[in-house]
């Protein structure tokens, strides 16, 4: 403590600055942890989250019995997994391809224009959804229409709505992705590549051996981070997506829409603040758990 | 002789092979670029086909039997749309301004090496993206304790400040040569003085880099206003337009249900419209914002 006060008064000025960020992350992001005691209270709003009275483990008793624990986090689980892979593995195929293209303005606007879908809102995204497949005006039922063929209802087919979102997924983050690969690529060592060709080696064998052993630490990283939001549901995503189209929730919710739903449309406080909890509590577990792991096996990929 | 021969063989094997390559690169980047930008011409070319033949027809990407009717219907009455923009604006100024102060004058202080306890600061920080209170804690501490429903600041606060751009924008500072503070220092220069006349001005693309991705942010944000805003005076843009949505596609399907023709309003355009009005100003400034982007990216994903 007394070295902290010296610190202190040694650089008063540097302190001062900090100040305002400390206090800003204490009120708006470490005060609000204290919420998480809800989950264990019967919250009354007059009463306050303090003054509320507890009642045990009754709000996790009610979600996991109802089955509705286990579907969302078994849903949270499955999408992220499906994300996970399908955008990291088109962000590598576009990184490469776009990394060997030689001719200059082709490489410039096809790196924009796949870039581009991150600038959007997901509330655009929405109505791209709504303008492909809705059933009377959609994009596809059109040209099932012209074509000859009976329109699909998709908002009566819960099991389309996976790939759906995994599409839309991918399509708004493989640029995004895309550019953090093709930093690490033409991060690579010249000379490596000058080695290959001299060695002879073909364009196939120089991506295999040269190009995508060069871009493990980044995927590792980027599987890391993903690995730590597992049971974190893109609210944004599924909510404008799916929308409140209750016939497909049970293909659809994950952790965050459930918590959404029962906190605002049927004011379900305790449920949805269990469902918050053992999310925020399982993350931080497993985050602290794999990173603990993967320090263990080389130090350089841990990301803390 | 014999090894001219082989070698000349292995040079047309070789670009057979890269050929081959090179036509799958091009094809797939292209289609990627095609799958990107297809929502945004179904959407344009929507705006401007009339509604009656997106009744029978269904959207499609080519503008058939042009109509700027829809248009004319927002611009008529543009007070709505007015409004949200003026909130827009608004709070993504106020927002990206106080959100880059605070962001670059921490990352700031926690590059200087003679901070003793930069890492306990940062790990404070950084400990935020760990574990958080989760939506329910955070909605409660925010309308009961905060009193912030219906406030404006309900949208600024939430977004102002970001450890991941903290990061970014701590190396930036770091990129700088550490001599400029101790120079400056022995030169009697005070702290402030230091961090606002010599920093600051070297830190001109970091700020730019951060400050658009604050400020994309605010544009693009729906989600607090829909947890927190109740006065439709205050929505923002993106949170007018996904109310529209909604209401249209209530509209239509309860017409669809009870067999009513909405024959006066051209909704289904109407909506294609609201959106690229609200989706407008990002193309227009996406080529020369693009690159700050980039680097912000390619920055945040080089650990440190």
């Amino acid at each position: 403590m007394g070295a902290f006060v010296k610190e202190v008064k040694k650089n008063k000025a540097l302190f001062v600055m900090l100040a305002p960020a400390v206090i800003f992350v204490i009120i708006f992001a470490y005060l609000p942890m204290s919420g998480l005691v809800l989950a264990f209270k019967n919250y009354r709003y007059d009463r306050g989250v303090f003054g509320s009275d507890w009642n045990g483990v009754e709000n996790f008793r009610f979600l996991f019995a109802s089955g509705t624990g286990w579907l969302i986090t078994k849903n949270t689980i499955v999408y992220n997994m499906m994300n996970l892979i399908t955008s990291q593995a088109l962000a590598i195929i576009i990184a490469v391809s776009i990394t060997e293209i030689k001719k200059k303005l082709f490489k410039k606007i096809s790196q924009s224009i796949v870039f581009l879908p991150y600038f959007i809102s997901w509330v655009i995204v929405g109505t791209f959804v709504f303008a492909i497949f809705n059933y009377e005006t959609g994009l596809i039922n059109n040209l099932l229409k012209a074509a000859g063929r009976d329109p699909i209802n998709f908002y009566g087919v819960p099991g389309v709505w996976k790939y759906i979102i995994m599409i839309f997924n991918a399509w708004k983050w493989s640029g995004y992705n895309s550019i953090i690969y093709i930093a690490a690529i033409t991060g690579v060592d010249a000379e490596i590549y000058d080695a290959a060709s001299i060695d002879g080696a073909t364009i196939f064998q120089r991506i295999r051996y040269v190009t995508l052993p060069c871009i493990r630490p980044t995927l590792i990283t980027m599987i890391l981070l993903n690995v730590g939001r597992i049971l974190r549901g893109d609210f944004e995503m599924f909510y404008q997506i799916v929308g409140n189209n209750g016939q497909l929730y049970n293909a659809t919710d994950v952790i965050d829409t459930y918590v959404f739903r029962s906190l605002l449309q049927s004011s379900n406080i305790g449920m949805s603040a269990a469902a918050a909890f053992y999310q925020s509590v399982l993350c931080f577990i497993i985050i602290v758990t794999v990173n603990g792991i993967v320090k263990k096996i080389d130090c350089d990929y841990a990301l803390f | 002789m014999k090894m001219i021969t082989t070698g000349s063989e292995t040079k047309i094997k070789l670009s057979f092979s890269s050929r081959l390559f090179y036509v799958i690169c091009y094809t797939f980047i292209t289609l990627m670029a095609l799958i990107c930008l297809i929502p945004f011409i179904v959407l344009i070319s929507g705006s401007f086909t009339s509604e009656n033949y997106i009744r029978f027809h269904g959207y499609s990407v080519l503008i058939h039997d042009f109509s700027t009717k829809a248009y004319g219907l927002i611009f008529k009455n543009p007070v709505m749309v007015l409004k949200a923009y003026g909130v827009s604006v608004g709070i993504t100024l106020v927002g990206t301004f106080l959100g880059l102060i605070l962001t670059t004058v921490t990352a700031y202080v926690l590059s200087r090496k003679d901070f003793k306890y930069r890492n306990v600061f940062s790990f404070f920080f950084y400990f935020t993206t760990l574990f958080n209170g989760g939506m329910v804690s955070t909605y409660i501490y925010y309308i009961q304790y905060l009193h912030l429903k219906d406030s404006i600041w309900a949208l600024i606060f939430p977004g102002l400040f970001n450890v991941f751009y903290l990061l970014i924008m701590r190396s930036f500072v770091q990129a700088l040569p550490y001599a400029l503070v101790e120079s400056a220092k022995i030169d009697g220069a005070g702290e402030f003085v230091i961090l606002f006349r010599i920093i600051l001005p070297l830190l001109k693309s970091g700020m730019a880099t951060i400050g658009l991705f604050l400020a994309l942010g605010y544009w693009n944000d729906w989600y607090n206003a829909m947890l927190y805003i109740n006065t439709s005076d205050k929505y923002p843009l993106q949170y007018m337009l996904y109310n529209l949505l909604q209401q249209s596609q209530a509209i239509a399907r309860i017409a669809s249900q009870s067999g009513i023709v909405m024959a006066d309003i051209p909704s289904n355009s109407l909506k294609m419209a609201m959106t690229v009005v609200a989706t407008g100003p990002i193309i227009l400034v996406y080529p020369f914002v693009q690159k700050y982007f980039v680097k912000g990216v390619t920055v945040g994903s080089v650990k440190g």
